[in-house]
C-alpha cells in the first residue's frame, strides 16, 4: 500500500512489487476462528463458585482474560466477568498477583 | 415480602474446630428461622488455601448456604456476619434469578433438541446406545477410511 512508506520513487513504480510483498507478509498471518467455550460446551450456568471452569479465563498477573484473545462471545463474556467478581470477593481467585 | 433465594459463603479462620464450625451454622440457622426463612442447604468446602491474605490468614474454612427469605432477613445477617470476629469474609448473593434464566435456557434447549429429533424420526430421547462420543467416533472411522480409500 502507497502510504506511510517513505519510499524515494513514489508511487508508480514500486506499487505493484511491494503489494505482492505485503500480501505475501499479511495471508500465512490467518488466525483460526475462535469459538466461544461456554457455547461450543452449552455451558448454561457460570457461576462464581466453579473456579475449574472460570479458572482459565484468568491468567497468571489475575487480569481476566479479554474477550479478542479468549474469543468468548459477549453474552457470555459479561456473565464471566460477575462470576470472576465474586470469586475474587470471597478470595477464590486473587485481585492482582505479581 | 417475596421470598427469594440467596447464596452467603462465609469463611473461617484455619484453626476453626468442626464444632465451631457446627456453633456457626447454628448461629446463622437461628437467624434464619427467626426471620421466617429457611435453609436449602449447607456445604462445607473444608479448608482451602486462600487466593490472598486476608488479614493474618492464608487459609481458610469455607462454608456455603442456600437460604431461601426475603430481604431484611439478608441484611440482618449481613449485619450480624460483619460484626462477627469468628467470620473472615462472607458474601451474599441473590440467586433466584438467574437459576430461573438457567433453568428456562436449558429446557428451551432441550425441548426444541427432542423436536428436531421427532422430526428425524428419532426417539426424543437419546438412547444409550447413540451416546455423542460414539457418534463422532464413528464420523472419526469414516475420514480414516476415506483417507486410506
Amino acid at each position: 500500500m502507497p502510504f506511510g512508506q517513505g519510499r524515494s520513487g513514489g508511487r508508480g513504480r514500486g506499487d505493484k512489487k511491494k503489494d505482492g510483498e505485503k500480501q505475501g507478509q499479511r495471508r500465512p498471518m490467518f488466525r483460526r476462528r475462535k469459538v466461544c467455550k461456554f457455547c461450543a460446551d452449552k455451558i448454561d450456568d457460570i457461576n462464581y463458585k466453579d473456579v475449574k471452569l472460570i479458572g482459565p479465563f484468568v491468567p497468571e498477573r489475575g487480569k481476566i482474560l479479554p474477550r479478542r484473545i479468549s474469543g468468548t462471545c459477549a453474552m457470555h463474556q459479561r456473565k464471566l466477568q460477575t462470576a470472576i467478581k465474586r470469586a475474587r470477593q470471597i478470595a477464590l481467585i486473587p485481585y492482582v498477583t505479581d | 415480602m417475596s421470598v427469594r433465594q440467596y447464596d452467603l459463603v462465609y469463611i473461617l479462620p484455619p484453626d476453626t474446630s468442626e464444632q465451631q464450625a457446627t456453633e456457626m451454622h447454628d448461629q446463622v440457622a437461628a437467624i434464619v428461622s427467626r426471620m421466617n426463612g429457611t435453609i436449602e442447604k449447607t456445604e462445607n468446602w473444608g479448608r482451602r488455601k486462600l487466593a490472598y491474605e486476608i488479614g493474618p490468614h492464608k487459609e481458610g474454612v469455607y462454608v456455603l448456604e442456600v437460604i431461601n427469605g426475603d430481604g431484611d432477613l439478608v441484611k440482618e445477617i449481613d449485619r450480624r456476619l460483619k460484626v462477627t470476629d469468628a467470620i473472615v469474609r462472607h458474601m451474599i448473593v441473590r440467586v433466584d434469578e438467574e437459576k430461573k434464566v438457567v433453568d428456562r435456557t436449558r429446557t428451551r434447549r432441550q425441548t426444541s433438541s427432542e423436536r428436531r429429533r421427532v422430526r428425524r424420526g428419532l426417539p426424543p430421547v437419546r438412547q444409550p446406545g447413540e451416546g455423542r462420543s460414539a457418534e463422532t467416533e464413528e464420523s472419526d472411522d469414516d475420514r480414516f477410511d476415506g483417507v486410506e480409500v
